[in-house]
């Protein structure tokens, strides 16, 4: 019998996704959890219960130093109450012993920015140390609109496999994704570690505007660690689970499905099998 | 210490946020600055040392991948004008608000009372030496004067060594917190001077009532026993002034007023509210009988209808006009942030589902020199959709419906609706979840901000028209993070069934939030030293009215107080026992012990004196234009696709989150390209189910010019054709009514009060003769009457506008349908008579005409047709459906065909009317309750014979050619244009925006 799969959503202080994450995550198989941060730090919640974390979309503490930034000093830096070992006094502890236990985080949107700006993606080195970044669209203005993502089919990301694009909305002010220095983003596209691009409707990887919404750097719309467990991505993968999501299921024929779906079912089949 | 902490990018980094400011002034103001980039600066006044102010700057105030930063010296370079913009004291600074929380993380020590950091914001202009230019770009663009100060050095005033000099803006205030007493025995001028330099909005007649009832020998002997005098104290007069206040009590819908109408027929109607809104709703909710699907209309911050068996939907919409006018970003955010808590605030609390929103503002593109104290239109539009953008998207909360109207007299006054629907189970711990009863003995708790001096006379102050004196302490800034945490802890805590009732602070602060709430018991014990302040020197009659967002005020039991305000902490959200709920009779404040106020519950809520309002109806002498039809009707529909009440908004729609959620199933842009103009909404609240929410709204000022009674009606046809087009259950659905009005009562500034009062007695006779023919309940609304501009000689009043907003249901979202054509092949249809109805349209307002023949709703044909498209829609016969208003037939088959990327041939020979008329009539009239539908050809028989008897007439079909072809009545062609064209001058106006 296949092992039931635990998936946890952490909510609060300006996380807005986390019903239709932890929606998508059940409809793909999994038993979710949406756990406020608050029952974290008070030590209720133990992360280690669980197989696969998902950062969902918002805009913690406004995004007012940043995006994610004071997010990341909070989970960087707020005491869990009731451990007494050194990593697990803070969540960021806990959090590189999730990873460190081979499990799946994904992150999405402001999830994304999270991940990125503790210096848990790429981590290529494994030093969790910032490389990259994602900061205002070019525009300098929020958007909502559609997107079409082109897949490296090379790449290690467990949640993309067997798929070549994805159509998917994005909602960000700042999605703009941005590397420390150029041998940084050459690593990224050498380790494949550069999952998801911005694309036209033929799915080749853009930098014109609307498609490539922000002006990301190489295009890049979503990128994983050398593991292909930690996974990043600006597009909201939970906002396209059915056809009614799709902004135009009234004129096409589509599959009942949702191409975001898809993801997670990937990181479901994956911890069924090898966790 | 104070520490300045400035953080900028790096260079070769690419300052979108400069350069979208440097683009703006261009657009705004036609000054073009060679570049602008942008620097954050934080002055941290707090006991650091100097590691720890390092680590903030390295770490949670900077990006290192992007920023650098400088502690204590300057950044700038390379520049020749900054310009540093910072809040002035007691301003809302939410982001200098994280940056503390964040320092206390990393430092895990407390900030002592008085420390803080305040945030303000660098612009390095190069290509400008001119200081007065500079000078004109902040006050013009980049700040508002009434929130912020700015300081201006050119280059070679910077001190390198010392940058910007710092400048902390603590509130200081050396203020000991006193209670005055007034004496009333004076004169009326001088009682009315009290209450004009009070910000007290209170009339002669009001004070004269005060002053009797403090003189009752009765009620001077009750006040000795708990320690006042004969005089009455501040905290009184305030109180009385709030809960008076036309905001808050709704004098002029609840007065008296003498009609007169065209023919010297009198009638005297006892309360517009009472007569026409609670009226039509007792006549429709009779009529539904068994089938009445309102469960909370009218009594509580929002209406509160069935969705299915388990759950119920909440709705109300705001409006937040005065604010925005002053501060149209603040104003705006606060009136989003403001109508979320109406749903938290009803019944026991509700989850927020989506938001609407509707502007009305005059051109962005305005040439004229403005009165003094507006705000350029341009900049309103932008702050206020900044403002909305912010409440709603920061709060995750989708924004799924909206419009903005323009009219050159909202330059007086923009108006700003919010709306949020919300969604709570029918029944909560074996009670129904829409109502809530205070106890005796409960505690008053207030939870989530503090309180500062913020908004305090906004209840008053939106009383009056805008002018000279407009108090800058209304303008309020909204903190969507602080409220967000406060919803998730009091979701919680409504689940765990942690207290008896709720409501928000909104208008009159506590005074009146903790007032209504008394009604249930009789009374209430509130001490106001308890309440947590923002900083220190606030008057106790300031604690009481401040409208400082982000705050609830609940009743707690005794045996929950402690489990409810330690689930608060955990969740990093304040909450305080304020005092006590009680049968005492009498509202009773205190402050460190001693008795600042106590008036008789009955006084404070029903002693305010009816209005007296006379109003005379006449009807103008209009006519009809005289002018031949133009040549080139191709021209003409271009023309009319890029006015600006037509054209496309998808600037400010890309800028709102529209589908977090994941709810959102037909989405404000679709078709082809994803840029088509939806008619309505449909959500869908529960994510394992496929039951839909619908939202619409109907809004037509222009129409007030010629007569309110249709602008009414027609407002309320097209909420409900936007509604139904797509897919809108006709027999489940409700409206709430938006009233802006110019100020009704006649007065020696306002000397046509009286035709004023008449138009919204005719508005308020359609609202009632309307719901009731259409079958829909009223369940909430809100009305805002005073806007008016009268600086000088110069008075400038809105038009007559009301907001008919339209929720409902439809039983499964897949069958939903969009307003873009599908396929070519299919068969256009017009549903409904087209008559000679052009008075107030767009079309003849393109040739500068009002006209004569305002629409006219006909709503038994018209329901029949809503009622019968429902069954079409749910039998899978219509591919598109798409409403006829603004510009006509015209617009409605441009917008269809380019928004499906298919043309459309027709011939206007084929349409139903009523007499015949010219084709440019028949092109552009804007008759009511008529849709424009696609139906494939397999579908025609079981179509038609639906409607069969009713007027429904095939004009024409969807074409492969990307064309608009229209035929004129003898078979020739009239209009023959390229989509691409048409979507290209429909898209134009307002694309940069």
């Amino acid at each position: 019998m296949a092992k039931t799969v635990k998936a946890i959503v952490i909510s609060g202080h300006g996380t807005n996704c986390e019903r239709e994450v932890a929606h998508a995550c059940r409809l793909a198989g999994a038993d979710a959890d949406i756990v406020h941060i608050a029952e974290l730090l008070a030590g209720r919640v133990d992360l280690n219960d669980y197989h696969f974390l998902n950062l969902a979309g918002g805009f913690l503490d406004g995004d007012d130093l940043g995006s994610a930034k004071a997010g990341a000093n909070r989970l960087l830096h707020a005491q869990v109450a009731g451990h007494a070992d050194e990593q697990a006094q803070s969540l960021a502890g806990q959090l590189k012993e999730f990873i460190a236990a081979g499990k799946l985080v994904m992150g999405v949107c402001n999830g994304f920015q999270l991940l990125v700006k503790m210096g848990l993606l790429p981590a290529i080195d494994g030093d969790f140390q910032q490389s990259c970044t994602l900061t205002n669209n070019d525009g300098g203005r929020f958007e909502n609109r559609w997107s079409w993502l082109q897949i490296d089919p090379d790449s290690p990301c467990v949640y993309t496999r067997g798929l070549n694009g994805l159509y998917l909305p994005i909602r960000h002010g700042e999605g703009k994704f941005v590397t420390d220095k150029p041998e940084t983003l050459q690593q990224l596209e050498d380790l494949h570690l550069t999952v998801m691009k911005y694309a036209d409707c033929d799915l080749h990887p853009t930098m014109d505007f609307p498609d490539n919404p922000n002006g990301s750097h190489a295009s890049i719309a979503g990128i994983c660690d050398p593991t292909g467990r930690l996974f990043g991505l600006m597009p909201h993968p939970e906002a396209y689970v059915h056809r009614t999501h799709h902004p135009r299921w009234t004129r096409e024929t589509l599959p009942e499905e949702g191409m975001g779906l898809l993801l997670y079912r990937n990181a479901v089949n994956f911890i069924e099998k090898e966790l | 210490m104070a520490w300045r902490i400035v953080v900028g990018l790096k260079k070769d980094v690419k300052d979108a946020r400069g350069e979208r400011v440097r683009r703006e002034i261009s657009e705004h103001l036609n000054i073009d600055l060679h570049s602008v980039r942008t620097l954050d600066v934080y002055t941290v006044d707090a006991t650091l040392s100097e590691d720890e102010v390092e680590q903030a700057a390295a770490g949670p105030f900077s990006d290192p991948v992007i920023q650098e930063y400088a502690v204590n010296q300057p950044l700038a370079s390379r520049f020749d004008m900054l310009v540093e913009v910072g809040f002035r004291p007691g301003v809302t600074d939410n982001t200098g608000r994280t940056a503390r929380e964040a320092i206390q993380y990393l430092t895990g020590r407390p900030f002592a009372e008085g420390e803080a950091v305040y945030t303000s914001t660098q612009y390095l202009f190069t290509g400008l030496t001119d200081k007065v230019i500079a000078d004109k770009i902040v006050a013009d663009f980049l700040a508002n004067g009434l929130i912020q100060h700015w300081t201006i050095l050119s280059a070679d005033e910077l001190d390198p060594q010392v940058g910007v000099p710092v400048s902390i803006p603590r509130v200081v205030s050396d203020t000991t917190p006193t209670v005055r007493t007034l004496g009333l025995e004076l004169s009326d001028k001088e009682l009315l001077d009290i209450s004009r330099q009070g910000m007290l909005a209170l009339n002669l007649e009001e004070m004269h009532k005060i002053k009797r009832h403090i003189a009752d020998p009765q009620v001077i002997a009750e006040r000795q026993k708990v320690g006042l005098g004969v005089e009455l104290t501040d905290v009184e007069l305030e109180t009385l002034a709030q809960t008076w206040s036309e905001h808050c009590k709704h004098k002029i819908f609840s007065a008296k007023i003498e009609y007169e109408d065209e023919h010297g027929n009198r009638q005297v109607i006892d309360s517009l509210f009472k007569t026409y809104i609670v009226g039509a709703t007792d006549k429709v909710r009779e009529n539904l009988g068994e089938n009445d699907y309102c469960l909370s209309v009218f009594k509580d911050n929002a209406g509160v209808i069935e969705f299915n068996a388990d759950w119920s939907v909440v709705f109300k919409v705001e409006t937040h006009n005065s604010p925005s006018a002053l501060d149209p970003y603040g104003g705006a955010l606060t009136g989003i942030v403001g109508v979320n808590r109406d749903g938290m605030g009803t019944g026991m609390g509700a989850r927020l589902i989506f938001n609407t929103d509707v502007f009305c503002f005059a051109s962005p593109f305005l040439e004229k020199e403005l009165p003094p104290r507006l705000l350029h239109p341009r900049r309103i539009f932008e702050g206020v959709v900044e403002g909305v953008e912010h409440g709603g998207n920061k709060s995750g909360i989708p924004t799924i419906n909206g419009s903005i109207v323009f009219d050159e007299r909202f330059a007086g006054k923009p108006l700003v609706y919010c709306g949020t629907a919300s969604l709570m189970p029918r029944l909560l711990h074996d009670k129904p979840c829409h109502e809530k009863q205070v106890l005796v003995g409960d505690h008053i708790v207030m939870t989530g901000g503090r309180i500062g001096k913020d908004g305090i006379h906004g209840a008053t102050f939106s009383s009056e028209e805008l002018h000279e004196g407009s108090p800058v302490t209304a303008v309020q800034i909204g903190d969507p993070i602080t409220q967000r945490k406060m919803f998730d802890f009091l979701m919680i805590a409504r689940d765990q069934g942690l207290y008896n009732s709720i409501t928000d602070n909104g208008a009159g602060g506590l005074s009146s939030s903790v007032g209504e709430m008394a009604e249930d018991t009789g009374g209430l014990e509130l001490h106001l030293d308890r309440a947590p302040l923002k900083y220190p020197g606030l008057q106790p009659w300031e604690i009481l009215i401040s409208e400082a967002q982000e705050r609830m005020t609940l009743a707690v039991p005794e045996d929950k107080l402690d489990a409810f305000i330690s689930l608060a902490t955990e969740m990093d959200v304040e909450a305080s026992d304020l005092g006590l709920f009680t049968d005492s009779g009498y509202f009773h404040c205190l402050y460190e012990g001693k008795t600042v106020s106590y008036l008789s519950m009955d006084f404070v809520h029903d002693g305010v004196p009816q209005m007296v309002i006379p109003a005379k109806w006449e009807p103008k002498e209009l006519s009809e234009p005289d002018f031949v039809q133009p040549e080139d009707l191709a021209d003409q529909l271009q023309h009319l696709l890029s006015r600006l009440n037509i054209c496309s908004k998808e600037a400010v729609v890309r800028r709102y989150d529209h589908e977090v959620q994941a709810g959102t199933v037909i989405k404000p842009l679709l078709g082809v390209a994803n840029d088509g103009p939806s008619d309505a909404a449909v959500y869908r609240p529960l994510l394992d189910s496929f039951e839909g929410v619908v939202v619409s709204h109907g809004i037509c000022p222009s129409y007030s010019d010629i007569d309110t009674y249709h602008m009414m009606a027609c407002a309320i046809d097209e909420g409900l054709r936007n509604y139904v087009a797509v897919g809108g259950d006709i027999d489940h659905v409700a409206g709430l009514d938006n009233f802006c009005w110019c100020d009704p009562v006649e007065s020696e500034k306002n000397p046509d009060g009286q035709y004023k009062a008449a138009q919204l007695v005719r508005a308020n006779q359609a609202l009632y003769d309307y719901c009731v023919a259409y079958g829909v309940p009223l369940i909430s609304g809100k009305d805002s009457m005073k806007n008016d501009y009268q600086i000088g000689g110069s008075r400038i009043s809105i038009p007559p506008t009301v907001l008919f907003s339209v929720i409902g249901k439809i039983a499964d979202a897949r069958q939903a349908v969009s307003m873009d054509v599908k396929q070519a092949g299919d068969l256009v249809y017009l549903l409904g008579t087209t008559a000679n109805e052009l008075g107030g349209s767009e079309y003849y307002a393109q040739q500068d005409e009002l006209g004569a023949r305002v629409p006219q709703v006909n709503a038994e044909p018209a329901l029949l047709r809503y009622r019968t498209l429902n069954q079409a829609q749910q039998q899978s016969l219509i591919a598109s459906c798409h409403d006829l208003s603004d510009g006509g037939l015209g617009v409605a088959l441009a917008e269809s065909a380019f928004a499906g990327g298919f043309g459309i041939q027709v011939e206007l020979s084929y349409l139903d009317v009523d007499h015949p008329m010219r084709e440019d009539k028949l092109l552009f009239s804007e008759s009511q309750s008529r849709l424009l539908v696609t139906v494939p050809v397999a579908k025609k028989e079981t179509f038609e014979a639906l409607f069969n008897g009713q007027s429904c007439r095939r004009i024409g079909q969807v074409i492969e050619q990307p064309h608009l072809i229209i035929n004129g009545l003898h078979g020739q062609n009239l209009v023959h244009a390229s989509l691409e064209h048409l979507k290209q001058a429909w898209q134009a106006p307002l694309q940069e925006m």
